[in-house]
């Protein structure tokens, strides 16, 4: 049935969408993401009702995405950091709107223009920080192409289940890596039915996608209502991975890519005598916090690594709350950091 | 004013917010007629603006979306490449349609989009307060032109349905106003045409209305009818601009 197939990062998301049932893509190009476009223009005009548009730019495409999540598709649209600036307007509109859809960023160096080299620095943008307003996105953050997959996948069932915006945020290396890659059949069977779209008011009331609430009594209630939403994605949805924790002394915090690496780093300094091991968030927003808080009570300090000059990092320092050391390590700008990086800050971590 | 007898099914029974003699109104009882003669209620779907018409999606009684300001093409795009089968249409003032989404605007109608736009020009910024608009004539005082639009500054009063007549998708464009009701009468027909176009599957259709802003203009309701005729019918000449019908 499923069987492993070797494909690039951008690639293998686009076909976890399309197996995901996704036949709508709107996007404009951007680098480092631009296989994932063009895997979809291949892909979805061959599939019965499926659509791949190229908008005229990342505004247009992130309304277009609004326009057919409204009308009840599965929608999904890809880019890279500046162009993730360009839809933030419409992912505001999105979740204020209730609508799910799915947001790729294989993100790039910034600020401005910044590079095409990966990089973790739109971290704060995906998490807290994207646009005008109380919302947010959940956040999926794979750090292998298999888990970019799965991820995928799951993305679509999140964001129909919360009918909210869920990005996959990756970098450059997950979409350019080459890995096998097996597409499972994990889609839920018990998601709400989508009695709210826009298909033509056949036989029912009218129904309205809107995010515009005048009184500030109705906002009020709406933003509540959308806070206790993400409460219940907080409890339900959190993911991480951890590894070589059980005897650890310090615990390296990273993501994606960066905690790949941190893999390797660990296993050189373990070699040394080091006691370290690994917290891997997964799921960026909602943020494990407990793990880390709960791991603050067995460690003696912490090591946050990023492609950035550090911005999980504060989450971090939120969950440990004081008990122990947060240390940061960053590479930026596109510059990745080495294994034999990280174990030298161990060292100097470890005093 | 024309008489019109009951309301169109299309629109709800919610009462017009728009203030006395906005021709908003005429136009969204236009465009709803339309929708009750072509018989289309249960297959269409509207996209709101941001502008006056912010609140289209309470008075039209068919399915409805909002849009952010001027992104309403795209959404439209988004709606129809779902349900290519369903009659899709937006509501646009000129902030919305001429400047902040323009491109949207261009490239829906450039590919040919099949959608219908309505886009209201009353050559001001109705809903924030009556700032230039693209569409705002040469000399025309408003609060950020406090000294009449200087063409050497700020631009020429932006013609789109010129300008969008020249791309190979769209089908069908026309410039009609509301100020009498023998204009009124082509209004609707133009309106009708731009939704059989897009029925009959051939493109982008446009119908720009010139309408009056009599709050923003500082004129009652008939002296902005007057201002309308003098000033913008000699600027926008009314007429179908584009028409596959005519082209054959
Ligand atoms: C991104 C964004 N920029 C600005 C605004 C403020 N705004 C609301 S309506 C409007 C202009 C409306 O003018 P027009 O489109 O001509 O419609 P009218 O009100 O005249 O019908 C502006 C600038 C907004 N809502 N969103
Ligand atoms: S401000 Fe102008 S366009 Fe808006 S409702 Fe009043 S008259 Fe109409």
């Amino acid at each position: 049935m499923s069987e492993k197939v070797l494909m690039k990062g951008n690639e293998a998301i686009a076909e976890a969408a399309i197996r995901a049932n996704c036949k709508h893509f709107f996007g404009y190009p951007i680098t480092p993401q631009n296989e994932l476009p063009a895997y979809m223009a291949r892909k979805l005009p061959k599939i019965d009702g499926g659509v791949f548009l190229q908008a005229e730019s990342e505004v247009a495409a992130i309304n277009m995405v609004y326009g057919a999540a409204g009308a009840g598709a599965r929608v999904m649209t890809s880019s890279s950091s500046p162009g993730i600036s360009l839809k933030a307007e419409g992912i505001s509109y999105i979740a204020g709107a209730e609508l799910p859809a799915v947001i790729v960023n294989i993100v790039r160096g910034g600020p401005g223009l910044g590079g095409i080299q990966p990089a973790q620095s739109d971290y704060f943008q995906a998490t807290k920080g994207m646009a005008h307003g109380d919302f947010k996105l959940v956040v999926l953050a794979p750090s292998s192409v298999q888990e970019a997959v799965d991820l995928t996948m799951e993305a679509f069932d999140i964001a129909d289940r919360y009918r909210n915006p869920v990005m996959v945020i990756g970098d450059g290396i997950i979409g350019q890596m080459m890995e096998p890659v097996e597409f499972k059949d994990i889609g839920a069977d018990d998601l709400p039915e989508k009695d709210w779209i826009t298909d033509g008011a056949k036989g029912r009331e009218k129904n309205v996608i809107n995010s515009l609430h005048l009184q500030p009594e109705d906002l009020e209630e709406h933003n509540w209502k959308l806070d206790r939403k993400y409460k219940e994605i907080k409890k339900n949805e959190v993911k991480y991975e951890t590894e070589n924790m059980e005897d650890a002394e310090i615990a390296i915090v990273a993501y994606g890519t960066t905690a790949r690496i941190a893999k390797t780093a660990i296993k050189e300094a373990r070699a040394e005598g080091i006691k370290v091991g690994l917290i891997r968030p997964i799921t960026l927003f909602p943020f494990p916090e407990e793990v880390i808080n709960q791991a603050a009570d067995q460690v003696d300090s912490f090591l946050t690594v990023e492609m950035s000059t550090g911005q999980m990092v504060e989450d971090v320092r939120l969950a440990v709350n004081g008990k122990k050391p947060v240390e940061f390590y960053g590479r930026t700008g596109g510059m990745i950091p080495s294994p034999a990086e990280i174990v030298e800050q161990l060292k100097e971590v470890r005093g | 004013m024309e008489q019109i007898a009951g309301r169109p099914n299309a629109l709800t029974d919610k009462e017009f917010h728009y203030c006395p003699g906005c021709t908003h109104g005429i136009v969204h009882r236009l465009v709803a007629e339309v929708i009750d003669e072509l018989g289309v209620q249960e297959e269409a779907i509207g996209v709101a603006p941001v502008g006056c018409a912010v609140l289209a999606y309470e008075y039209f009684d068919v399915d409805m979306h909002e849009a952010a300001h001027g992104r309403a093409p795209a959404v439209a795009t988004g709606v129809k490449r779902v349900h290519p089968d369903k009659v899709v249409f937006t509501y646009q003032g000129d902030g919305d349609f001429a400047s902040i989404g323009t491109a949207e605007s261009v490239h829906a109608a450039s590919r040919g989009e099949e959608i219908t736009a309505i886009f209201i020009n009353n050559a001001i910024y109705g809903m924030t307060g009556g700032q230039m608009a693209p569409t705002t004539l040469e000399g025309q005082k408003t609060t950020t032109s406090p000294y009449g639009r200087d063409v050497d500054h700020a631009g020429h009063p932006i013609k789109m349905s010129e300008m969008l007549a020249t791309l190979e998708g769209a089908a069908y464009v026309a410039r009609v106003s509301v100020d009498s009701p023998k204009n009124i009468k082509k209004a609707k027909k133009a309106i009708k045409k731009a939704f059989e176009v897009q029925l009959a599957g051939e493109g982008f259709a446009l119908v720009e209305v010139l309408s009056t802003c009599p709050t923003n203009w500082g004129l009652s309701p008939l002296e902005a009818i007057d201002w309308l005729q003098e000033n913008m019918l000699p600027y926008y000449p009314l007429g179908e601009i584009k028409s596959k019908e005519e082209d054959k």
